[in-house]
């Protein structure tokens, strides 16, 4: 993930906002869990996207920040409940990542409200609804993350920085000379 | 292998949108679909159809892999966990890859979950963006094949595990039957007769117990427990820990004559397979035809064990020593292909539906209880009496208690009503009392069983509709002195009722039983809401679970009755046999893999395998990666720090692909 990356790419704000919420999911809870939600026709909010991973603890922090800097206006994550892990322990890896990105990405201005992680069982179709939908409801309460296009004035920034500094240089070394 | 596209460097992708009838074209406008898919780069075909998972679904995929020369495709239908396999199969038999092909999940993610058809279209063409961009990069995939063991472990020796491990020993596989108590035989081997046809319990299950016991195939270990399970499907390491019953089983012949030597001269102990309504002696066998034969001592209650002091009048009496006090637990380590886990239920504990008076008023019974009463071979010899030991004139059966009820458990428990039936037809045999049922909702689907109800109606039993509200001692009227009295609004018409009756039988619901948590961690399953095992499939997959290798039968998969048991354990018997006799099983490829020249040496991979699938080489500073330990969770892949650690079917640049697909704007 970088920011160029993004950037180029450019996300031109659309006609209408809508929340975009990219999902990570295990495979073996929480994606069954959604697939539950859909076989018991629960209803809810279309604007999440759902990425299948094996395990919770599969996700990189670097998709999550690639999913703000593509930009999502928010991100969750979906595992097995703490001890129910399919592979033992990758939620618990998920867990202290989880927790160190959250710090990230306030530092970098990103409400926490933007980023979760729930424990939702096969069985709890009822809770990728109830989940999906609270979060949905805090994004739109928070209104577009727009990540993209500050990174892109980030980056100006930067530019404009690296300008003024080797101007400054190369008077330096033509005084010098 | 046919790849055009990897030459030229241009894939050709094929793109399938399916209309699932209603069920994915009633919500998403899959024309648009199509058509929006159909200029993505990369794809030079996309096509919309009526069911692709049917015949002619597949066979369009390998036609058009043939005719168009596609390298890669993508169909966006249900869920993965359903279909995937299909489809891959297709790819794979239409000339590509198998894993040259990625599933978008329009069903269960999509129409089935969203209202509006703009936004679930709109979310459909984003997860199909998304895959396309993915499936590009997708690289040709081997599955691995694993050896099947050909011996199985089968949890639980209720009557499910009794007919499968009886089912696989006799087709010639090796069978471990472990059970945690000290005698197979489960529920029904507390039951006198069993509806509808009210055969003798005993007659139909004691032969199968004994046949368990004598087959040269099964190993049967009774109170014991599984305590660790390792390993994958093909090959699961089990350790069974066996408790020590302070008897030697290879000495001990069932003569029971040190249960008689007892320094006890009655039994004192609370007797659990009679419910407590008898007693036993510190030295004791659960029933008559426990199987194994053999006694066990609990050291809890007995006298040397406490004091050090007995007499020890049972091994004196005992001519073959096979009484030991200093007996320990023994440590037993299997090795099996499969494992069939028949655990059971339990009853739904008294405590839960407190209104009802048990354990405040003594002659409020449960139907287990009665179970044993009716029982010929029970603690009352078969004679249905209250505590006091009078023959009730009077008895009401509660149907429905601790279930279809929010405050306990929401389900029903499908048995409840039949053995309530039975239970009411054998105390009517037995003392000639007036009997009343108290019912929600006669619920009698089966064989033969509307047909036992009638019969129990003709037998002269009475039926109120209505949820009782609750059981007291307390006389209104001199008729309802020294009674129980039962209060319900007869919902038939439409009044409050009291009826005084002298035994109260609580027809108890089934839930799922006290370690099933634990039994589900063991091996990895899953649980539906009220806590019962959760099968693969609700109709496809009923006694598979999310782990390969691991099947349910009987009454832990949900309530059932014995006949509908038996058939489960015999198709998970089935299932088992399948596995074992196609010799060998393709594990999905999603293993990890270490490019070694990008590895740094950090080691911070090390500690994260569960599996302990990642050592160290110490001499090249480089870690190592055990391809058949890992089982392709991908933590350590999230967590190297120089990325040299790869997943097979979910890889970073796949992945990333996949974001950039879900977040490009719609242009
Ligand atoms: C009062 C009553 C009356 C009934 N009457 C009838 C009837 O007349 N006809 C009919 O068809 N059905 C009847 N049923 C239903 C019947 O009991 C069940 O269908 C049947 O017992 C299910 O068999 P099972 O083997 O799945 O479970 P169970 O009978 O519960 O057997 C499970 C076995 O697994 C063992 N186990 C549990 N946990 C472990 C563990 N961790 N490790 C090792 N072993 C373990 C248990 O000790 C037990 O032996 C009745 C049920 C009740 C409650
Ligand atoms: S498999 Fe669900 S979190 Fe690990």
């Amino acid at each position: 993930m970088s920011a160029h990356v993004a950037a180029r790419e450019g996300a031109a704000p659309r006609a209408e906002w809508k929340p975009r919420v990219v999902a990570f999911f295990c495979n073996w809870c929480t994606y069954t869990a959604a697939d539950l939600a859909g076989v018991s026709r629960l209803k809810h909010s279309p604007h999440f996207r759902i990425i299948r991973v094996m395990c919770s603890g599969r996700v990189d922090p670097q998709f999550v920040m690639d999913a703000f800097a593509r930009g999502a206006d928010a991100v969750l994550i979906g595992g097995c409940h703490p001890g129910d892990c399919h592979y033992m322990e990758g939620n618990y890896n998920c867990l202290r990542r989880f927790h160190l990105l959250q710090r990230m990405l306030g530092q970098m201005g990103i409400e926490k409200e933007r980023f979760r992680l729930e424990w939702i069982s096969a069985s709890e179709g009822e809770r990728v609804k109830t989940v999906v939908n609270s979060l949905v409801e805090d994004v739109v309460r928070l209104g577009p993350l727009a990540l993209p296009g500050r990174l892109r004035e980030w980056d100006r920034e930067i530019d404009h920085l690296e300008a003024a500094v080797s101007e400054r240089h190369e008077e330096a070394t033509s005084h010098a000379r | 292998m046919f790849e055009p596209a990897q030459q030229n460097g241009s894939p050709r992708i094929g793109f399938y949108v399916c209309h699932c009838g209603h069920n994915i074209a009633g919500k998403v406008d899959v024309t648009a679909v199509a058509q929006a898919v159909a200029r993505f780069p990369g794809v030079v075909l996309s096509r919309d159809y009526k069911y692709m998972c049917s015949d002619p679904g597949q066979q369009m995929i390998m036609d058009d892999i043939r005719e168009q020369k596609l390298d890669r495709v993508v169909v966006a239908s249900c869920s993965p966990l359903l279909h995937e396999h299909t489809f891959r199969t297709a790819v794979a038999r239409g000339g590509l890859n198998a894993f040259h092909f990625q599933m978008v999940n329009i069903r269960e993610n999509v129409s089935w979950v969203h209202d509006d058809p703009a936004d679930a279209t709109e979310k459909a063409v984003d997860l199909a963006r998304a895959a396309v961009r993915r499936v590009r990069l997708h690289r040709a995939l081997e599955q691995k094949k694993v050896p099947i063991t050909p011996a199985v472990l089968i949890v639980g020796g209720g009557i499910a595990g009794i007919h499968a491990a009886l089912t696989l020993a006799s087709a010639g596989k090796k069978v471990y039957l472990v059970e945690k108590e000290p005698t197979i035989g489960g529920h029904m081997a507390k039951f006198d007769k069993t509806f509808p046809t009210l055969d003798c319990a005993a007659c139909i299950l004691t032969p199968k117990m004994s046949a368990v016991r004598s087959h040269p195939n099964i190993t049967l270990w009774t109170y014991s427990e599984v305590t660790k399970v390792e390993g994958f499907v093909g090959r699961y390491r089990v350790t069974v820990k066996r408790k020590p019953r302070y008897v030697i089983e290879e000495l001990c012949v069932g003569c029971l004559e040190c249960i008689e030597a007892c320094v006890f001269k009655e039994g004192k102990f609370y007797d659990e397979f009679n419910q407590g309504l008898g007693k036993r002696k510190p030295v004791y066998i659960p029933f008559p035809q426990a199987t194994p034969q053999l006694v066990l001592i609990d050291p809890e209650q007995c006298i040397e064990f406490k004091s050090g002091k007995c007499k020890k009048t049972c091994a004196e009496k005992c001519d073959r020593d096979a009484i030991d006090f200093k007996q320990t637990e023994r440590i037993e380590q299997i090795e099996v292909g499969a494992v069939i886990v028949a655990t059971g239920f339990q009853t739904v504990p008294s405590e839960k539906v407190p209104f009802y008076g048990y354990g405040r008023m003594p002659n409020v019974f449960t139907a287990l209880e009665v179970e044993r009463l009716v029982n010929a071979s029970g603690p009352t010899g078969g004679q249905v009496v209250t505590r006091e030991g009078k023959a009730p004139k009077a008895v009401g059966i509660i149907h429905c208690v601790g279930s279809r009820d929010e405050k306990t458990n929401r389900w029903c428990s499908r048995v409840c009503c039949m053995y309530s039936l039975k239970l009411a037809h054998l105390i009517k045999e037995h003392t000639g009392a007036e009997v009343f049922n108290f019912y929600t909702d006669m619920r009698t689907a089966g064989k033969g069983y509307e047909e036992f109800f009638y019969k129990v109606m003709d037998d002269g039993v009475h039926f109120i509709r209505g949820r009782v509200a609750e059981v007291s001692d307390w006389a209104f009227t001199p008729d309802e002195e020294g009674k129980l009295v039962i209060r319900v609004e007869d919902t038939l018409i439409g009044r409050v009722r009291r009826v005084p009756v002298d035994m109260v039988v609580l027809a108890t619901g089934l839930e799922p039983g006290p370690d099933s948590q634990q039994i589900r961690r063991l091996f990895n399953m899953s649980c539906s809401s009220e806590g019962f095992f959760l099968e693969r499939h609700p109709k496809l997959a009923p006694v598979d679970t999310f782990t390969d290798g691991v099947y349910i039968a009987g009454a832990c998969q949900s309530p059932k009755d014995i006949p509908d048991t038996v058939a489960q354990a015999g198709a998970a018997a089935a299932q088992v046999l399948a596995l074992i006799d196609a010799g060998s099983k393709e594990l999905e490829p999603n293993t990890a893999y270490i490019v070694e020249e990008e590895c740094s040496g950090c080691k911070s991979c090390i500690a994260l395998c569960p599996y302990t699938a990642i050592s160290f080489d110490a001499a090249r500073k480089k870690a190592l990666l055990n391809e058949a330990l890992c089982k392709g969770c991908g933590t350590c892949v999230a967590s190297c720090p120089s990325g040299s650690i790869r997943q097979n079917l979910f890889q970073d640049d796949e992945i990333f692909s996949e974001i950039e697909g879900l977040l490009t704007p719609v242009t």
